[in-house]
């Protein structure tokens, strides 16, 4: 498996920390209540088909990276860095 | 009162020499870390060239020459290595000084590419990894910056506690390229 | 026997190798298959589970019978195939699973015992009782069955792995992959080509034909000669691909030491690449796949294409008297070359009745083989046709059942092959591997002229794909001989019929599957354990499958293949696993205070990659508690100094480092003072503690955080992905410092004694008051001094560049002699943390909460911060939750031990009764018994009461006092004083 870093260009997995779904970006706010944390928090998509989810070029150059991909395929379709993705939402 | 004696990270292990390949500790001078705050990344840049001659450089590449040059060492992060920084740089970047965080050597020789390529998960060909290009990659299992400082030339550098590691991992691979010939 | 003139083995350079103890002469050039054959030695080994004898079958890496261990002692490789491994002078190999020899091989009692040794015959008799099958069944079993036996030693060779990057990548070099690299080479791509072959040129070695008029293994040597000229190409023979992965990674397996005699030092045995390529072309060709007949497997009888390449490479014959026996027109080339060459063709055995007319032997048309005589070799074999049966003698059979297809690598993605039925063989499905073009032999292309155009073809797309225009290429002549093929999977009758050589599966075994209900083929498969030895059915998956098709019903598209997986041909784990040997295994970290510790003979404790003494031995003391209990009192009563480098530094700065650092800790760090530490929690989002340490404000824009030397890598990741992933709005800046600084702990009544002298000016409580930090200039050099305390002693850190770490070691240690103090190790150091209550991750284990470790007050309320929202659920605080205590034992037992779990006096010490757990013990020289930290349920109201400590492992029931976890100095004066 590769990963185009945004920084580095294209890179063996190994160079990579999966952490999981894009979710993670998503915090809500602090009084968001139960049911908005309870899904930031745990609740996961599980498909078969196109995903997000955060790779970190931990012995690269210390990216956060949202990586679009299809489980079915192993199609890599995108990878954007995690701060212009939250930056297109407003904070 | 008695001085502090400086050992530098690779004392007692190197230089090697095995086959077509050299392997050398290269004493760097004073390392900077150097990381732009907000919207200064062009500031920083003239700041840098009024100071040391030299700009801010692009991901994956370096800027100055051998003794003083700028490597791009990461998200938002540049290294300096060789002069004190510039005062007047700390206006517009965080400065950090890692001066005894990293060990640092060279590897030259015939063999180098392909002593590398048993270590380095990247593609060093001579068409894709010039002279004045880094990466931030890693060695075996440590994190490593890379640069090609000539043609069959390459900086490497790692945390310094793992000089030990780095010299065995580079001396294996060294000996098993030389072993081909 | 060799043929005069035969054959491309160097016969000016004589070859003397050893097998089975008797000295054989080959020439270089030859494998150990074709020497043995030339030698006229056919019997190589026994069969796995029969033990019958059996020779070489084929000429290549799928060779199911041939293997050897090679080598002796630790070094000896077993399962060697014989027809893969070239000899050298010396090199010695031997035949397996064979006793007490290879000709009287007791085992082969088996063989007798075939009636009960079917398919699914362990599974039926070895039912009863069930804890007779580990301890009886199983090792009885595993003794008589069986294949080479590794030595039991660490093995000394060395393996290496290594990367390579291309345009192109070209598996196989045939004519379809020595065309292709030749015509994308000549565009100006990056092209490696990979042959698992010593020598380049595929069939065109093995065959007697001719390119552009001159032989075939002219022309190719011509053409590798231009591309191993040429820059932009890298030829790996001796190379096998072995798996096909995402992204265009491939993995590749390089022989490099199995043919040498002499290992220069250092020299790897094998070499396991990750070849990442923008395009790949397979070009692996095709193998040839035997008929099943009644005694099919006996020494003498090999493939057709074997029999040729065995004739035109090697210039041996495997008999005197060559009987061919086949399906379609690819046989009667083995009986013409063979004819050519001078040798006797006793006949040739075609199923067809429109077979091919021939001269100069006899053609049995519409005949089949239907059973050989000989024991350890062919002797006879019976002709059946229409007109009765015959016997022929012979000593050497070849058979052609038919050519499959190379596919395994288009399948490693997933990707199904598909049914051909004009050649009676799967071939790739189009899209297996993205990016993959398929040429040659491999795709069913068997003419050199085909190959030769798909080959090139395939080259010009991938040259299109890769943005390069591809030159004109003239497609060199070569001939393009039909290929006609009549289905012919197994000659019916009697008795066993051999399928898989390597596992000893017959036709009658995948019939009992069928007729037992196993009619899926994966279910038959593993019924069978056909196709599941080392060489993976690559002769015999497809007549499996075929006969299981005939018994269901079905078709043979319809009843499927099994999934072929990496690796395509046995891969070492050592190989695989390269480099990770010994040191290889995991970097060494070490403090610049190691030589110094080592010299004082402390033995290392790993943390993380870091190695950390546990203790310094002085002269008679004898086992680390004396060690132990000496260094905490010499911290207790004078001073003790302790590397403490490890621990993670993290750099922070910018105009919003303060706000940065209050959503990340619990507490609030914007008020912090310049010149003062704080201890700091960190949560994660779920609620659950992190982390912990002391963080410095240096600067107003400026902190120097800590963390555990274990987490440090999981904070530094935690802290970017807080300020990328959901803060990148603020101006912020962090990098590791771990490595920049050497840090040291000195601590006790005497700290100050010691270190004053080594700065500008004396140290005072007013200027360096409890959690006061800030520059200091120590001998010279620019350091760092924070009074923070691990141990609850009137302590400081001082902090150096790490060139000075050494120095400045030996400086405390010697101040630090001359005060009746000196180094303190991580076992004086647990036991200080815990006669003070302070938690390490042995407490903070991930399910803690702040309020589980008295710590909720830590949580502001004026913040938001990560994890604060989830920390406030129900059931993360309260009377249920365990929460952190002390224990001291009160009982007659006084020993504590960690992982123990805790119960209520009067409560049996079972599950449902449990109360807690004890997380860290330490014997207490200052309190003169063990403590122990550890979580109760509804702790901190227990105080004073008892419970017991129950360690069902070691066997140990203590009766405890719960009491506060601190059990030192509770109001920590001596920090302080």
């Amino acid at each position: 498996m590769r990963i185009t870093c945004p920084f580095c260009g294209e890179r063996d997995r190994r160079e990579f920390y999966y952490q999981g779904a894009a979710v993670a970006l998503e915090r809500p706010v602090a009084d968001a209540g139960e049911e908005a944390w309870d899904a930031y928090v745990h609740l996961r998509d599980n498909p078969a088909g196109v995903t997000k989810d955060l790779w970190y070029h931990e012995s690269g150059c210390s990216s956060w990276i949202v990586v679009t991909r299809n489980t079915v395929t192993h199609e890599i379709l995108d990878c954007t860095l995690a701060c212009d993705t939250k930056s297109e939402v407003s904070i | 009162m008695a001085e502090l004696i400086a050992r530098p990270p690779c004392q007692g292990l190197l230089p090697l020499e095995i086959g077509t390949t050299t392997l050398s500790e290269t004493d760097a001078g004073v390392l900077t870390s150097i990381m732009p705050f907000k919207g200064q990344e062009a500031a920083l840049s003239e700041a840098l060239i009024a100071a040391h001659g030299m700009a801010m450089p692009a991901a994956n590449r370096t800027t100055g020459r051998a003794g003083i040059r700028a490597i791009w060492f990461g998200r938002g992060q540049v290294l300096l290595i060789g002069p004190s920084p510039h005062e007047a740089l700390a206006w517009y970047a965080a400065l950090t000084d890692q001066s005894d965080a990293w060990a640092v050597v060279r590897l030259e020789g015939a063999g180098a590419v392909d002593v590398l390529a048993r270590l380095l998960p990247i593609d060093l060909r001579a068409t894709q990894f010039k002279r004045g290009h880094t990466a931030r990659t890693e060695l075996m299992h440590m994190m490593a910056s890379i640069t090609r400082v000539g043609d069959q030339a390459f900086q490497i550098m790692v945390f310094r506690s793992m000089a030990t590691t780095l010299v065995h991992d580079l001396k294996t691979a060294m000996e098993g390229v030389a072993a081909r010939r | 026997m060799r043929i005069a003139g035969k054959g491309l083995i160097d016969r000016s350079k004589p070859v003397r190798f050893v097998f089975d103890g008797v000295g054989y002469d080959g020439f270089a050039g030859d494998t150990l298959a074709s020497a043995l054959l030339a030698n006229d030695v056919r019997l190589v080994g026994r069969s796995f589970k029969y033990h019958r004898p059996r020779g070489v079958l084929t000429s290549g890496s799928e060779e199911p019978n041939a293997l050897v261990t090679v080598g002796n002692g630790a070094a000896a490789e077993p399962n060697v195939r014989a027809t893969v491994q070239e000899i050298y002078t010396g090199l010695e190999a031997k035949s397996q699973n064979r006793w007490p020899s290879l000709s009287m091989d007791l085992m082969a009692a088996n063989d007798l015992a075939a009636p009960f040794l079917g398919a699914g015959f362990y599974y039926k008799t070895f039912m009863w009782p069930s804890q007779f099958w580990e301890k009886l069944y199983e090792p009885i079993i595993r003794r008589a069955a069986g294949l080479g036996a590794l030595s039991g030693e660490s093995n000394p060779d060395k393996y290496e792995r290594a990367y390579a990057f291309c345009d192109l990548l070209v598996i196989g070099a045939g004519p379809a992959g020595v065309m292709a690299a030749l015509v994308a080479a000549r565009a100006g791509a990056d092209v490696i080509l990979v042959d698992e072959d010593s020598r380049m040129g595929g069939r065109l070695l093995a065959e007697n034909c001719e390119i552009d008029g001159v032989p075939g293994v002219i022309w190719v040597d011509r053409v590798l000669s231009e591309l191993s000229a040429m820059d932009n190409v890298r030829l790996m023979s001796r190379t096998t691909v072995t798996g096909a992965y995402d992204g265009g990674t491939f993995a590749a397996l390089e022989r490099v030491g199995h043919h040498r005699a002499a290992r220069h030092a250092g020299l790897p045995l094998e070499t396991f690449w990750r070849i990442v390529a923008k395009r790949s072309v397979l070009a692996a060709g095709a193998l040839e796949r035997p008929v099943a007949f009644r005694n099919n497997d006996r020494p003498g009888i090999m493939t057709a294409g074997a029999v040729r390449a065995y004739l035109n490479r090697w210039g041996v014959v495997p008999g005197q008297k060559v009987a061919v026996f086949g399906n379609n027109d690819d046989a009667h080339r083995t009986a013409r070359d063979l004819l050519a060459a001078g040798v006797h063709v006793a006949g040739l055995i075609d199923s067809r009745h429109n077979a091919p007319d021939a001269t100069g032997f006899p053609v049995y048309k519409g005949a089949m083989v239907s059973d050989t005589t000989g024991r350890r070799g062919l002797e006879s074999i019976t002709i059946r046709s229409v007109s009765g049966e015959d016997k022929l003698a012979t000593d050497c059979l070849a058979i052609s059942g038919g050519w499959n297809p190379t596919v395994h690598l288009t399948c490693h993605l997933n990707s199904r092959p598909v049914w051909c039925d004009d050649i009676l063989a799967f071939v790739p499905s189009p899209s297996g591997v993205p990016g993959m073009g398929v040429a040659g032999a491999c795709s069913g292309a068997f003419s050199t002229d085909r190959c030769l155009r798909e080959g090139a073809a395939a080259a010009v797309a991938a040259l299109e794909a890769l943005g390069k225009s591809a030159p004109k290429t003239q497609i060199p002549d070569a001939e393009d001989a039909p290929y006609a093929i009549a289905p012919l999977w197994a000659v019916p009758g009697r008795g066993r019929a051999w399928l898989d050589f390597q596992n000893d599966v017959c036709v009658k075994d995948v019939k009992q599957a069928a007729v037992e209900n196993f009619r899926s083929v994966e279910h038959m498969k593993r019924y069978t354990t056909q196709g599941m030895a080392t060489d993976q059915g690559k002769n015999s998956n497809v007549a499996a499958l075929a006969i299981l098709a005939d018994v269901t019903g079905r078709a043979i598209p319809d009843t499927g293949t099994t999934t072929f997986r990496p690796p395509f041909s046995p891969v070492a784990i050592a190989a695989m696993g390269a480099g990770a040997q010994g040191k290889g295994f995991a970097p060494e970290r070490f403090t610049t205070s190691h030589a110094a510790s080592v010299e004082r003979k402390a033995p290392m404790i790993e943390a993380g990659l870091w190695y950390r003494p546990s203790y310094f031995p002085v002269p008679g003391e004898t086992t680390w508690r004396q060690s132990c209990d000496r260094e905490v009192d010499m911290v207790r009563h004078t001073v003790g100094v302790c590397d403490v480098s490890t621990l993670g530094k993290i750099d922070i700065q910018g105009p919003d480092a303060a706000e940065f650092l209050d959503f990340v800790y619990t507490n609030t760090f914007s008020t912090l003072k310049i010149g003062r530490a704080r201890y700091g929690l960190m949560l994660r989002e779920d609620g659950h503690v992190m982390d912990d340490g002391t963080t410095a404000r240096l600067g107003a824009h400026h902190f120097l955080m800590t963390t555990t030397t274990a987490a440090a890598g999981q904070v530094m990741r935690h802290l970017d992905f807080v300020h990328q992933g959901l803060r990148p709005d603020l101006d912020v800046a962090m990098v590791s410092v771990t490595e920049q600084w050497a840090q040291f702990a000195i601590a006790g009544p005497k700290s100050r004694e010691l270190l004053n002298g080594l700065f500008d000016a004396d140290l005072t409580d007013a200027e360096w008051p409890f959690m006061a930090c800030g520059p200091v200039q120590v001998m010279g050099v620019r350091g760092r001094l924070f009074r923070i305390s691990f141990s609850g002693e009137h302590a400081y850190e001082l902090a150096v560049p790490s060139r000075y770490g050494d120095s400045l070691f030996r400086t405390l240690l010697a101040r630090a002699d001359t005060l009746g103090g000196g180094a303190y190790g991580m076992e004086a150091l647990n036991v200080m943390r815990i006669e003070k209550g302070f938690i390490t991750h042995a407490e903070i284990h991930g399910r803690v909460t702040a309020f589980d470790i008295g710590m909720e007050r830590m949580v502001s309320s004026k913040k938001d911060c990560i994890g604060k929202t989830m920390s406030e659920r129900d059931g993360l605080s309260g009377a249920d939750r365990e929460q952190l205590i002390g224990l001291n034992p009160v009982g007659a037992v006084k020993q504590l031990t960690a992982g123990a779990h805790l119960f209520n006096a009067d409560d049996d010490p079972v599950r449902v009764n449990d109360q807690g757990y004890v997380t860290s013990v330490a014997y207490s020289p200052t309190m003169g018994h063990m403590l122990a930290l550890g979580f109760l349920k509804n702790g901190r109201a227990r105080h004073g009461q008892k419970v017991r400590m129950v360690d069902h492992l070691r066997d140990l029931d203590a009766l405890c006092e719960v009491v506060n976890p601190v059990f030192f100095d509770p109001d920590g004066e001596r920090a302080r004083g």
